[in-house]
């Protein structure tokens, strides 16, 4: 099991030196750097750089040295919690992202949470009445859940909402508490606004996941142990509960495990359409807007935040997959 | 086996049948995939006579006739059989400074097929005008705009189906790409095996658990304005299939469908003049607009269709190539 842990923490830590290394990528690919830019900006209201001053600003960055030594510049920057400043709102970026990293969290978890309380008991259902008529909504679903992008989903139910129940759909608090500090009025206040967002970003997945556990339940329970379960007159519900949900959970469990980046993912795009206030927005106009210290900031903090959820997640697994705890021992 | 198959074969002749043929025969029971295959067969004879069924200029601009609402083409008048449509009046509603269409039964346009129109090269070969559908008579301001218009006075249905050619192609492209990817990394890693196996397999799960969009969004729009439409198109190819070339384990092509379909939506992947589904969709991005033009939304149709059927026809293709199962 420690090894387990281990290999997983590992994995997590080269994921994220990995992330750090395309982030930097993606801050240098534009042409011109970063002091280009700076001059630019400066040019644009009037004033002027020397060559020299440019020369020493340069220096002062470290841009005027190998590529790999300004990456180490700026992940030990990085790592002291100096993400640098944000060209756009000439402010520093942490001060920039504020909640919206959190939120964004939160929307991708409830997605999560949604997706698996949704697709296990559907899931089992379509398995134990395989051809039924709801096993049929549930796979006709599945699939239309598979098709629809998730943004599409999102602007169908806005326009929808806007036209025929006369509501704005989006966002994720009430105007009132949008500049508010945080209390339990605001809390309230985002757990009424959190469901749509996240049911519009479970579909896709839930209807995944459905189809694995239908599939996996349906194998483990043509296996002879649930017919001499049945045979000794063990009752239905706990001939399928006790054992085959359980063994069939394991690799719908360890299929999960690559949700939660999909879920970060599809937050970002959803985010835009539903005007909810996470780092989604704010990541396309850093872009648009060149602001490549602002974007990379926001690129590395998700995928960071997604190996640390994707570790949650796994450790929360080995907690119903024995074999995983077990296998580490051998 | 015979009875699964059904009773048209006599035994002989499937005991007989070569894997090719027991593939495509187990394919055809699964009837969703079998009707998809025909979908998906006919999404790209679309995209190869796209300009052929596009009815106006997908590129004309006309402010004059903006958010023009859908048409009706009407087979018959009180003459008898007369295909025609209603010639739209437009004026200002001067409460709203909206422009608002009335049909005006009177001026009847006749409509024919293989009208001519504007010209376009078949197959990037032949030129010609002749379109599937169009005006006898064409004049400026006059069309057919069975779907309606955008903001600049666009033919939706037109760039519907032009659009169909960027989307369909970027999939199959990349979905190569990966697979050219994939099968050189996968064989490499099971030639060595050992060392090289080990450090491959953790690239993969390194770049699965990265959230992609984000990073598209950032390599994407890290590429220079001044490309080319066909420079971006090849880089963001590229960009779709590097990433997703570990997802191989399913059929990917409806994935990179919808990757290129958001990252144009977001305004980071194809620009226009480039017309691709996710472009279309961007001008439905707000509210405002969709209450005034609803219309706009009908380029999610093909998206959400082109994606069912691929996933069916994935799911019937898995079932077919192991016909002994």
């Amino acid at each position: 099991m420690l090894i387990y842990i281990g290999r997983r923490l590992s994995l997590a830590l080269i994921t994220c030196v990995a992330i750090s290394i395309l982030t930097f990528v993606i801050i240098r690919l534009p042409p011109g750097d970063f002091v280009d830019a700076y001059i630019a900006n400066l040019a644009s209201t009037g004033s002027t750089v020397t060559a020299e001053q440019a020369q020493s600003m340069r220096h002062e960055y470290g841009l005027d040295r190998p590529v790999y030594v300004q990456y180490v510049l700026w992940i030990t920057r990085v790592v002291h919690g100096d993400f640098g400043v944000s060209m756009m709102w000439r402010r520093p970026v942490t001060e920039v992202i504020g909640d919206r990293l959190w939120l964004t969290m939160v929307v991708s978890f409830a997605a999560l949470f949604l997706t698996w309380t949704i697709a296990l008991p559907i899931g089992i259902y379509s398995a134990v009445r395989q051809y039924s008529i709801g096993d049929y909504v549930a796979t006709m679903l599945g699939f239309i859940g598979l098709a629809i992008p998730n943004f599409l989903l999102a602007l169908i139910l806005m326009y929808f909402g806007f036209r025929y129940l006369g509501l704005s759909v989006g966002g994720l608090f009430t105007p009132e508490y949008a500049q508010a500090d945080w209390s339990w009025g605001k809390l309230w206040d985002l757990m009424i606004h959190i469901p749509l967002p996240a049911a519009v970003l479970a579909l896709a997945g839930t209807a995944q996941l459905i189809r694995i556990m239908r599939a996996n339940l349906l194998d483990e329970l043509r296996k002879p142990y649930v017919v001499t379960a049945r045979a000794k007159g063990i009752s239905e519900f706990r001939a399928v509960l006790k054992y085959p949900v359980r063994a069939a959970l394991n690799p719908f469990a360890s299929s999960s495990a690559y949700l939660f980046p999909y879920l970060v993912s599809g937050s970002i795009v959803v985010s835009l359409v539903l005007g909810l206030p996470t780092v989604g927005p704010l990541l396309l106009q850093a872009l648009v807007a060149q602001d490549m210290y602002l974007a990379g900031t926001i690129v590395l903090l998700l995928g960071v935040m997604t190996v640390v959820g994707t570790l949650i997640s796994d450790m929360l697994l080995m907690w119903i997959e024995p074999r995983l705890r077990l296998t580490g021992r051998s | 086996m015979s009875g699964a198959v059904g009773g048209t074969l006599a035994d002989d002749s499937l005991a007989s049948a070569g894997q090719l043929r027991l593939t495509w025969l187990r394919f055809r029971r699964h009837k969703l995939a079998y009707v998809s295959l025909f979908i998906v067969v006919l999404f790209y004879l679309v995209a190869i006579f796209a300009d052929f069924l596009a009815i106006n200029d997908p590129h004309a601009v006309d402010a004059r006739r903006g958010y023009l609402p859908p048409q009706a083409v009407h087979l018959f008048d009180a003459n008898g059989f007369n295909p025609h449509v209603d010639g739209m009046t437009g004026r200002r509603d001067l409460k709203t400074f909206r422009q608002v269409y009335v049909p005006d039964p009177n001026k009847k346009l006749p409509v024919t097929l293989f009208a001519r129109g504007y010209p376009y090269e078949l197959f990037g070969l032949f030129e010609t005008d002749r379109h599937l559908l169009g005006l006898v008579t064409p004049e400026p301001l006059d069309g057919i705009y069975l779907l309606g218009t955008d903001a600049l006075g666009r033919d939706l249905f037109s760039r519907i189906m032009v659009a169909t050619r960027i989307s369909l192609s970027i999939g199959l492209a990349s979905v190569t790409l990966s697979l050219i990817l994939g099968i050189l990394l996968g064989g490499v890693s099971g030639l060595y095996g050992g060392l090289v196996d080990l450090f491959l397999q953790r690239v993969i799960e390194v770049i699965r658990s990265i959230p992609t969009i984000p990073l598209w969004m950032g390599i994407a729009a890290a590429l220079p304005n001044t490309w080319s439409v066909v420079r971006v198109y090849f880089a963001i190819t590229v960009i779709i299939s590097l990433i997703g070339w570990t997802e191989l384990a399913r059929l990917a092509l409806p994935a990179m469908i919808i990757s290129e379909t958001s990252l144009s939506f977001l305004g980071l992947g194809l620009r226009p003049p480039a017309i691709s589904w996710g472009i279309l969709l961007q001008d439905a991005q707000n509210v405002q607009v969709l209450a005034g033009a609803p219309w706009l939304l009908l380029a999610a149709v093909p998206v959400v269709i082109v994606i069912l059927a691929f996933n069916f026809l994935g799911d019937g293709l898995r079932d077919a190539a192991d016909p002994y199962g």
